[in-house]
């Protein structure tokens, strides 16, 4: 066992499989500062830097997994998957469909997301729901640096394109390099458990599609990913407090959903609160709803999530994302 | 039109001895599959939209032909021709079309996703996205299969769009095993290319620092000598190149093209011209000048359209009918061979 960083544990499982599979190449904007490690073990050709053209280098890597390589292509920040949006859309979530089931796209998309670090709008975005509506691609979304290595290896088994999103609050390094900026003047709400915890000696992969039940209670049950899982745990205690117990059930993939572990939580609790940094409309939350009506389970059900384009002031944007007090307020109106 | 900034070099082209016939066979097939493909349409047996390459088969075989087991194809869609002149069995691209289970792509793909993992073939119907396919096919290429290349094959409409331009760039820096093919047919969709691009499309990619050529790409042999040397060059790792390649459009952007339709069906003139004349004298809009220059617009268009377009396939017939026996046997066999491979695939579902 050792303590490590969020995505220091991205990097540890990473470079335990290209030690292993000289297939596995990496690419993306400025690798050769952000992946250093890495490229000074595996060279220039396997860790390789990108010009700013994340339409083309997505794509090639689309063509590349075709090909015989198992490409992890970092997009910097999801918010750039706009730019790039057609290789993603129209070709990697599409090829093993369109030739009917006989060529595989085994890709990874490594990018940061998430806000809490006051960047505005257009670098904070979650955007696991709407990458999550498109059928063939898997949005694997961990919340500690456990499951972020393990699941990081499960996505380079996977066989068809994962996308691996890394919020930036619990990744010191992303906080680092767009927060901090070697400042010691700002602070962030960064849930510690999520940002540095002990791991295994060596990774073990966990297949993306199972949520982990983070904490029992039957009077009601929360679900969320990344950050929000904090938020929930730390709003569960206060809760406890007043002698409500509330689950928490960290995802940690939104596509596929693990429907089973959220509908027999909610089955027993009769109430589902889903805490979602990503915005309410058509996404996550409403999904977890109408999974849960599908299978006929009765509930009562709030939702805490972002609603509005996130606001640069930090003040404001601390009340635009899920924080504690908003979850708080919501789930005493689900159990009142 | 660009000045090629790299000339077609004539050095070691004696020692390439090109196959007319071999290349003629080729064109003949892929013109025969396409007009069957046609057919099919025009029945109604095939659904959606069909782009033909029709007048692009000499570029087409020209590149093909020099295209061995461990290269890739990237394809645009029009990628009927290149899939024929790479081996696909054209039974499968037949029920493919018309939408069986045993085609191609298990009828999941159809005309404008055509693709084959045994042959490192694939097409997309997004414009320009041929390109980063390409990228990532001979990177992959690079890294795995020592001498293998790729081919990008698409439009010069397809030069307008970002991500086409990225990847001639990303080719240069990474020194990608790749030749872009630029078929130049001169028409984006319904617009004439030349009112849409600034520059020069080729001064573009030699811009990029790409080796450029420009070819007659209706001459199948210079095609082939131009693509050979390129692609050997390419082989020999001496980096990416582009071939911009000028051609014909015989059959419209698609086969639902306004142009061609109303050509098929003259009586579709008086429908659209009603509406067209009401419009230009409705109150409220546009002053008279600028209404008179949109319908002058409208003209120029018809004159570019009427515009005679050669028929690569007629242009190397033409060269090779000397032999007329040999021709007349060549072509009957061919024929032979596609109907036959349209009536088992239309012989319906697992009548392999």
């Amino acid at each position: 066992m050792s303590k490590m960083n969020f995505s220091e544990a991205v990097d540890s499982a990473l470079a335990q499989a290209m030690a292993e599979d000289s297939r596995i190449i990496v690419f993306g904007e400025d690798t050769h500062t952000l992946r250093l490690n890495l490229r000074a073990r595996f060279g220039e050709q396997r860790v390789r830097s990108t010009p700013i053209s994340e339409s083309a280098f997505l794509g090639a890597a689309v063509g590349a997994a075709m090909a015989g390589l198992r490409p992890v292509v970092e997009i910097m920040i999801i918010d750039f998957i706009a730019v790039a949006a057609s290789a993603l859309l129209n070709e990697a979530a599409k090829i093993e469909a369109f030739s009917g089931g006989r060529w595989n796209v085994p890709l990874v998309i490594r990018s940061a997301c998430g806000g809490g670090y006051g960047d505005g709008g257009q670098h904070e975005q979650s955007l696991w729901g709407w990458l999550a509506h498109i059928p063939g691609l898997q949005i694997v979304v961990p919340s500690n640096p456990a499951d972020a290595g393990g699941l990081f290896l499960g996505s380079l088994n996977y066989p068809g394109p994962v996308v691996f999103l890394e919020h930036k609050l619990l990744s010191n390094d992303w906080l680092e390099f767009m927060g901090r900026g070697g400042r010691t003047t700002v602070r962030f709400d960064v849930p510690e458990a999520g940002a540095r915890a002990h791991v295994s000696r060596r990774w073990n992969p966990i297949s993306p599609g199972r949520a982990s039940v983070v904490r029992e209670g039957d009077d009601l049950t929360m679900v969320s990913v990344a950050v929000g899982v904090h938020r929930c745990l730390e709003a569960a205690k206060v809760l406890a407090e007043d002698g409500i117990t509330a689950g928490v059930i960290d995802l940690r993939t939104v596509s596929p959903l693990d429907t089973g572990t959220v509908c027999s939580a909610i089955e027993k609790s009769g109430r589902l609160l889903v805490v979602d940094e990503d915005y309410m409309r058509f996404g996550l939350s409403g999904e977890l709803a109408a999974t849960a009506l599908e299978r006929g389970v009765r509930l009562k059900y709030r939702r805490v999530c972002t609603e509005t384009t996130i606001p640069y002031a930090r003040h404001l944007e601390d009340q635009v994302l899920p924080n504690t007090s908003r979850i708080l307020a919501a789930a005493r109106e689900l159990v009142g | 039109m660009g000045r090629p900034a790299t000339c077609y070099c004539m050095s070691g082209v004696k020692s390439m001895d090109v196959d007319l016939w071999k290349l003629y066979r080729m064109m003949f097939e892929i013109r025969c599959v396409e007009e069957r493909i046609k057919s099919l349409w025009q029945a109604g047996l095939i659904s959606g939209e069909m782009h033909l390459g029709t007048g692009e088969e000499a570029v087409i075989v020209g590149v093909v032909d020099h295209i061995r087991d461990g290269d890739a194809l990237a394809l645009d869609h029009r990628s009927t021709p290149p899939l024929i002149a790479r081996g696909v069995d054209p039974v499968l691209i037949f029920k493919e079309l018309l939408g069986q289970t045993d085609g191609l792509c298990a009828g999941q793909g159809g005309h404008m996703h055509l693709m084959s993992a045994d042959h490192l073939v694939a097409s997309s119907g997004i414009v320009g996205s041929a390109g980063p396919m390409a990228a990532g096919f001979s990177l992959a290429g690079q890294m795995l299969r020592p001498n293998s290349i790729t081919v990008a094959f698409f439009g010069e409409g397809a030069l307008n769009q970002g991500m086409l331009l990225e990847s001639l760039n990303l080719a240069v820096i990474w020194k990608l095993p790749l030749l872009f093919v630029c078929k130049d047919n001169r028409w984006a969709i319904t617009s004439p290319s030349q009112e849409l691009t600034g520059g020069s499309i080729f001064d573009r990619a030699h811009g990029f620092g790409l080796s450029c050529r420009d070819v007659d790409g209706l001459d199948a042999e210079a095609a082939w000598r131009a693509a050979g040397e390129e692609i050997q060059r390419i082989r020999s790792g001496g980096g990416p190149g582009f071939i911009r390649a000028r051609c014909s459009r015989l059959d419209g952007h698609f086969l639902g093209d306004p142009a061609p339709v109303l050509l098929r069906n003259p009586g579709e003139l008086a429908k659209r011209t009603g509406p067209l004349i009401r419009a230009s004298l409705s109150l409220r809009g546009a002053g008279t000048k600028e209404r008179l220059n949109s319908l002058g617009g409208v003209t120029r268009l018809l004159r570019q359209l009427a515009a005679r377009q050669e028929d690569p396939v007629t242009l190397l017939r033409d060269r090779i009918a000397g032999e007329s026996q040999r021709l007349n046997v060549l072509e009957r066999e061919v024929a032979e061979q596609v109907e036959a491979a349209a009536a088992q695939a239309l012989a319906g579902e697992d009548s392999r």
